[in-house]
């Protein structure tokens, strides 16, 4: 890998001298900035998203999908006494890494299912999901969060909502829904 | 083939920053964010410095800030359901009407009329009525959702708004009531439209959606030479030309720069693009290239970009990363 690496760069470097000169130093430079942030050094060869996972710490998707499913079982449902893994809201299924960015940010897709098909509650759960996982990782993330194909009435409507991120802003200003998630999102002591 | 190049990286606020806007004199802008607090930058020698910190307006974030097309005036709009009106450093008006988070504001080109939107559904439209005062000259609710952008045309007096709707809608006002009606809805958009802008003729106005698309559109007028019907002899607004597949995620803004007819937008995927109409573009069916893009302009989502008024090829653009950065564009 690293030797492939070198001998593109080598390749971007002869190549500088022809009248093209300007596209391909900003190849070289990208270059460089690519093997900059991939760990050449443990063994494994990482190519793409696999990289960028390594770079961030994790041993491969399962392992993010993993990270994300701890932080995202303990969330309390917001009117009974159960956590969103007990009621089969969130489960490790429904985590997908996506292809991560082309600026290289993961992309992750959480599928939660709720309750009953008209709940009032699925938005607020959805809010919960995003801030639980935006705050609880030390990195950059891309979330997109749907609710279950079909498990929804109002389904298209909820997940435009969670997703669109000036409300999601203006509702965590609110400081009784701010109350509400961070009640949902405590950890036990 | 251009180049995007970073000229400088600024930081102050805390936090996300929402909203960048220059100066019409193109030597100094306001910023604005979750912080709630609205700075004004200028250069001074080879750096950018905050020369003043605009707070204790606004109770809740500030999205959104606009200056006077005389310079004189700065608007912000607010989470906080009100709109201020800052001159000389003072808050010398605010706004209140709305009945939630205002998303945006928009200074007519005389500088008589201000337009305010809100996830309400409503658009106002204000007349400026003396020094500090502004009366409500129009409430319209033709948005069936909330309404993120408003947008004045650069000559005439009609208002363009951009909404959750996944619509965009055109204002004007009624030579026969002297009321404000909508006069044209441009439905295209798979999902919200987030920012809308004109060209400098205001012939045509580009949006861009959460549905990672652009698209331009083009006025027709009645009596137009390509044939386009125009019912009631209203202008209608058709959508000529779709950019897509150049964006992965939502794209929050785009500016249509007035000297030299470039596109820019602010994507949630971290990238600023730029956009040239291309060479053999045509009338009634434009196409557009990618010049050049900036894939990780940023840290985080990119929220704003927008050309400088007078600098030719000088950009700005805010994020959620907290930082501000000023770009030349190196064609």
């Amino acid at each position: 890998m690293l030797s492939y690496i070198k001998r593109k760069l080598s390749e971007s470097d002869s190549g500088s001298n022809n009248s093209n000169s300007n596209s391909n130093s900003t190849a070289a430079a990208d270059l460089v900035r690519k093997t900059s942030q991939m760990s050449l050094d443990n063994g494994a060869i990482a190519y793409g998203e696999d990289a960028l996972l390594h770079e961030l710490g994790y041993r491969n998707a399962t392992d993010l999908q993993e990270t994300i499913y701890d932080l995202l079982r303990t969330i309390r449902d917001p009117e009974k006494p159960c956590t969103l893994e007990d009621l089969n809201v969130i489960y490790e299924d429904g985590i997908f890494v996506m292809q991560p960015t082309r600026s290289n940010v993961s992309v992750v897709r959480i599928e939660f299912n709720p309750t009953v098909p008209h709940c009032s509650l699925a938005t607020l759960i959805g809010l919960c999901i995003r801030v639980k996982v935006e705050r609880g990782l030390p990195h950059n993330i891309k979330l997109d969060i749907y609710i279950k194909k079909g498990a929804h009435q109002t389904e298209e409507e909820i997940n435009k909502q969670i997703n669109d991120k000036e409300r999601i802003a203006a509702a965590m200003e609110n400081p009784n829904l701010r109350e509400l998630v961070e009640n949902c999102i405590k950890e036990e002591e | 083939m251009g180049r995007l190049i970073l000229e400088h990286t600024l930081q102050g606020h805390k936090g996300r920053i929402w909203g960048v806007a220059w100066h019409p004199k193109g030597n100094s802008f306001a910023s604005c964010g979750e912080d709630k607090a609205i700075r004004i930058w200028s250069l001074s020698g080879n750096t950018w410095t905050t020369k003043t910190i605009l707070s204790d307006g606004h109770k809740r974030t500030i999205r959104e800030v606009r200056w006077s097309p005389c310079g004189e005036y700065l608007a912000s709009a607010s989470f906080d359901a009100t709109t201020a009106i800052w001159s000389k450093h003072e808050c010398t008006a605010t706004l209140e009407g709305h009945e939630n988070e205002v998303k945006s504001v928009s200074w007519s080109r005389s500088g008589g009329l201000l337009a305010t939107c809100s996830r309400d559904k409503s658009v106002w439209i204000w007349e400026v009525a003396g020094d500090d005062e502004f009366e409500c000259a129009a409430v319209l609710n033709a948005h069936s959702q909330d309404v993120k952008r408003v947008v004045w045309h650069p000559t005439k007096e009609i208002l363009a708004s951009a909404s959750y709707d996944n619509t965009i809608k055109m204002f004007a006002e009624s030579a026969l009531d002297s009321d404000w009606d909508c006069t044209a809805t441009l439905s295209s958009h798979t999902s919200t439209v987030w920012s809308i802008d004109f060209d400098a003729e205001g012939e045509r106005l580009v949006s861009c959606s959460d549905d990672a698309t652009l698209k331009i559109w083009r006025a027709y007028h009645p009596g137009n030479e390509a044939g386009i019907a125009t019912p009631d002899k209203t202008t209608v607004w058709k959508c000529v030309c779709t950019l897509s597949g150049q964006h992965s995620r939502a794209i929050y803004d785009v500016s249509w720069c007035k000297l030299t007819g470039l596109i820019a937008s602010a994507c949630g995927d971290d990238g600023i693009r730029i956009f040239k109409e291309c060479n053999d573009s045509k009338r009634d069916e434009p196409s557009f290239e990618l010049l050049t893009g900036e894939e990780s302009a940023h840290e985080q989502d990119v929220n704003a970009v927008e050309w400088n008024p007078v600098n030719a090829g000088q950009l700005i653009s805010c994020s959620d990363d907290g930082t501000i950065k000023l770009w030349k564009l190196q064609e």
